[in-house]
């Protein structure tokens, strides 16, 4: 029975889909499989990609290509003067997907918005472990578990979020993928058939693309939604080929079987330029890989030994051998695509003389240290070994001898945390969201240390900033503020600053409109493909 | 022949016992945590990655863990994945068809192809053909499979266009799975030109994975052959004028297939191993690089389930082996 039934669809869907043999269909060699199709549990960009940025909306959006915010299932909202509610007033009309497996019978409204946020907030719910093990990170690691109060549901379109504690920074997380909008209708439908697990593997969003298929590992397929609140996309069919391998990617989409690719090979970008059916898109990452010294310990705990280590720094050539050109060197904490950059910043120079001088003139000589190198690839970082023995020829040449530590990843990141650590360590962040306090306080704040703040670097002026800055709505005045504490973090050196990755995005030529995006996403709301 | 079965069944369920332990310490003994792995960089406060912990029990003592992992077992219970949160067994089955059909196709190709080859190289033996025939299963064996693979991409996928770089078919063919195995699915589709389309995409994965196998029972073959060609049976199986094709087909392949069929049993683990490089150049949804991921993300119980699935799938082609190595030669039955 089982196999007729099987038999049948697999006849509708070959009728099905060749009427639909002329549909326009852009395909995207992803790089792996998603965790899941529940925009909130996961954090891994690859799940996003799969399932917030294309199936589903948020209150608020980032405008494609940038990390402005511009409003998305909200038309409009506003901060209370005491900034301790944020109302959204909701956008009317838009529709759910219809699927095989759901038909909505209304469109979205402010229960849709509550079941979102609270089915995170609230243990008692039973959507608040549907599944074994889910967790709920970035809720709660961006502060939002604690932040929010209640959710009051003010009408049908308005929607008043009541926080425990006045946050500007809150408002920055609304466009993040665990933020994103999910059917209350669509979770009761599966809460009755005893079918919860499925809000994982049958997802219904508002977004662009509904949901089709997935066979594991392999494809996963969508389709234009006709009704989008935000009208139907030029292509018909999106298509994720998963494709593990980068130098396969590569080869796929110079034989025409992908459209397009994230995250080539460093050594294959130049042959990619040069092909000219290809288009190959570059922008710099929003992400910062960094050395971090132990502030707390000598003679790291002076400034002047800290910046007189950095312009011992050789970063040209770092990003020659170790980014093969695709990187471009850090000057600030924050990413240069950052609204919180502070453009008037100004590097330590490449002097290993001063840097000798200067170590001397600060009474060290003789200095033995340790730099610790990640054992894994990162997107700040593709070769954290051989930075470090970049770094460790660089500090030679002022008589500084380094020798080069490596660990278990797991490992690596819970002891480079401790406060008695020894030595430097390699690290870097993506960010979360486009707010500058998800770099410069979750990484160099008074509260981050003994965790992510690697450098344990609590100064009291800088602190002071990020905290006033934290609670200024006013972005202008947060702005001179985030200025400010770059100075200061420049002139006490608590990282070097290395680089920033140049993310590359090569593709076919008959891509259109497609924009790269500065946080890494990738989407295909508005992409169309030429014939 | 009963009593010779029962006894290789007998010996399956030490093995499999001692197969649940060493699934079981193998992903503990390797440093690193699976819920200091998930946070990354974003890092996790000591409270909630002891919550996580104690949500998957790995905050028991070890032999308690084991302990309950076994009577999780013997209810068909294989766990959740850490990393997707969906049933071990579920993930499984939904990957081990295309590795399957793979492996599949790679052992037929290697069998055939290398008994020829051993045969040709044996009854021609210190000639060129044997010479080339052994030179080239040389080369085979001791193939890089990752470079291999990717020649044979650049060559016959962007450079000729013969052949599709990866995956199991073209994406314009799509309808539901039904049994898994994706030449059986096109088939059941009806749809014109997706059997080709699977054939086709199964060429050079095919050929990358029986690569090594294919040599290692060429040179079985070969020296099995030569062996019994100089048996006395064989020089009576020729002085009674037998034709050459009959002496070499009839007496001595299946006196030399013995040895072969053995090794072709062994191969099937061999290409579980293979298949992992297989399966990760060529996009190959199947349960190699899904290992591979859960190894290095600690996922315990993807781990522990995976093993043993696979541990059982070979234990099940090597006590087939076994018996029909029992059928062929009537003289081990009694060993």
């Amino acid at each position: 029975m089982k196999l007729m039934k099987a038999l049948l669809t697999a006849t509708a869907m070959t009728f099905a889909v060749a009427g639909a043999a002329q549909a326009k269909t852009l395909v995207y060699c992803s790089e792996g499989s998603p965790e899941g199709f529940d925009p909130a549990p996961w954090t891994a960009g690859t799940s996003f990609d799969a399932s917030s940025r294309t199936i589903y909306n948020r209150l608020i959006e980032f405008a494609p290509g940038s990390t402005e915010t511009v409003p998305g299932l909200a038309e409009s909202w506003e901060t209370s003067d005491d900034g301790m509610e944020i109302t959204f007033h909701l956008r009317q009309g838009v529709k759910f997907h219809t699927t095989p497996y759901f038909t909505p019978t209304r469109d979205f409204n402010a229960d849709d918005v509550i079941f979102s946020f609270m089915r995170q907030l609230d243990k008692s719910s039973p959507w608040y472990e549907y599944a074994p093990g889910i967790a709920w990170e970035y809720f709660d690691s961006t502060g939002m578990a604690t932040a929010i109060k209640e959710i009051v549901r003010v009408d049908d379109h308005t929607v008043k979020f009541v926080l425990t504690r006045a946050d500007a920074t809150i408002l920055a997380t609304f466009p993040m993928d665990f933020a994103s909008i999910v059917s209350k209708e669509y979770a009761d439908q599966l809460d009755a058939a005893g079918t919860r697990e499925r809000f994982n593997t049958h997802p219904v969003g508002t977004g662009a693309f509904t949901f089709v298929d997935y066979q594991q590992d392999a494809v996963i397929r969508y389709q234009a939604f006709a009704d989008y609140w935000d009208g139907k996309q030029p292509i018909d069919d999106l298509i994720f080929a998963i494709t593990v391998d980068p130098g396969v990617r590569q080869q796929k989409l110079v034989a025409g079987e992908c459209d397009i690719i994230p995250y080539p090979n460093p050594a294959d970008i130049e042959g990619m330029k040069a092909n000219p059916d290809l288009t190959v898109m570059q922008q710099e990452g929003f992400n910062i890989g960094y050395l971090a010294y132990n502030t707390r310990q000598a003679p790291f705990d002076k400034p002047e030994v800290r910046r007189a280590l950095n312009k011992a720094i050789n970063k040209q050539a770092i990003i020659d051998a170790v980014f093969q050109g695709t990187g471009q060197a850090a000057v600030a904490p924050l990413p240069p695509t950052s609204w919180g950059y502070n453009d008037q910043l100004v590097d330590d120079p490449y002097d290993p003389a001063a840097a000798r001088a200067e170590l001397e003139a600060a009474g060290v000589s003789g200095l033995k240290m340790k730099v610790w190198a990640m054992p894994v690839q990162r997107p700040y970082n593709p070769n954290a070994r051989r930075m470090a023995e970049l770094i460790q020829a660089d500090f030679a040449a002022i008589g500084v001898e380094v020798e080069i530590v490596s660990m278990e990843w797991g490992e690596y990141l819970a002891q480079s945390s401790a406060l008695d650590r020894d030595g430097a360590v390699l690290l870097g962040w993506t960010g979360d969201n486009a707010d500058p306090d998800n770099f410069l306080a979750v990484l160099l704040g008074c509260d981050g240390v003994g965790s992510n703040n690697r450098a344990q670097w609590c100064h009291q002026p800088y602190e002071d900033l990020i905290q006033k800055a934290k609670t200024t709505f006013d972005q202008e005045e947060r702005k001179k503020l985030y200025d400010e504490a770059q100075v200061i973090f420049k002139q006490e050196a608590p990282w070097a600053t290395i680089a920033h990755s140049i993310v590359t995005m090569p593709m076919r030529n008959s891509v259109q409109n497609f924009k790269q995006d500065p946080l890494g996403i990738h989407r295909f709301v508005g992409v169309d493909k030429s014939e | 022949m009963l009593r010779f079965a029962l006894s290789r069944l007998l010996l399956v369920v030490p093995t499999f016992v001692g197969i649940t332990l060493i699934a079981f310490l193998f992903i503990r003994i390797l440093p690193g945590d699976p819920v200091l792995l998930m946070a990354g960089e974003r890092g996790v406060s000591p409270e909630r990655h002891a919550e996580l912990m104690a949500q998957f029990g790995f905050d028991k003592p070890m032999w308690r863990q084991y302990v309950d992992y076994i009577g999780q077992l013997l209810q068909g219970n294989f766990g959740h994945s850490f990393s997707t949160k969906r049933p071990v067994l579920e993930e499984f089955m939904a990957r081990f068809p295309a590795t399957l059909e793979l492996a599949l196709c790679a052992i037929v190709l290697a069998t055939v192809l290398g008994v020829a080859a051993g045969i040709l190289a044996a009854v021609k033996r210190g000639s060129w053909i044997d010479q080339a025939t052994m030179g080239t299963a040389l080369v085979g064996y001791s193939m890089p499979i990752f470079w291999w693979a990717l020649l044979l991409i650049i060559l016959f996928s962007t450079s000729l266009g013969w052949t599709p770089v990866s995956g199991r078919i073209a994406l314009t063919h799509y309808f539901p799975s039904v049994t898994g195995f994706m030449l059986v699915d096109s088939l059941l589709s009806g749809r014109p030109g997706a059997f080709a389309s699977a054939v086709h995409h199964l060429v050079l994965p095919t050929i990358v994975l029986a690569t090594i196998p294919l040599a290692v029972i060429a040179r079985q073959t070969r020296s099995a052959m030569l062996e019994v060609l100089g048996e006395v049976y064989m020089m009576t199986a020729r002085s009674k004028g037998l034709s050459p094709s009959r002496v070499i087909g009839l007496h001595a392949l299946r006196n030399a297939l013995i040895p072969v069929v053995t090794t072709i049993g062994l191969q099937v683990s061999v290409l579980m191993g293979g298949a992992i490089l297989t399966e990760t150049i060529f996009s190959w949804p199947g349960i190699g690089k899904w290992m591979i991921d859960s190894i290095s993300r600690r996922d315990y119980q993807v781990v522990q389930g995976g093993l043993l699935l696979i541990a059982a799938m070979v234990m099940l082609v090597n006590l087939t082996v076994d018996l029909l190595y029992g059928l062929v030669n009537p003289r081990v039955r009694h060993v």
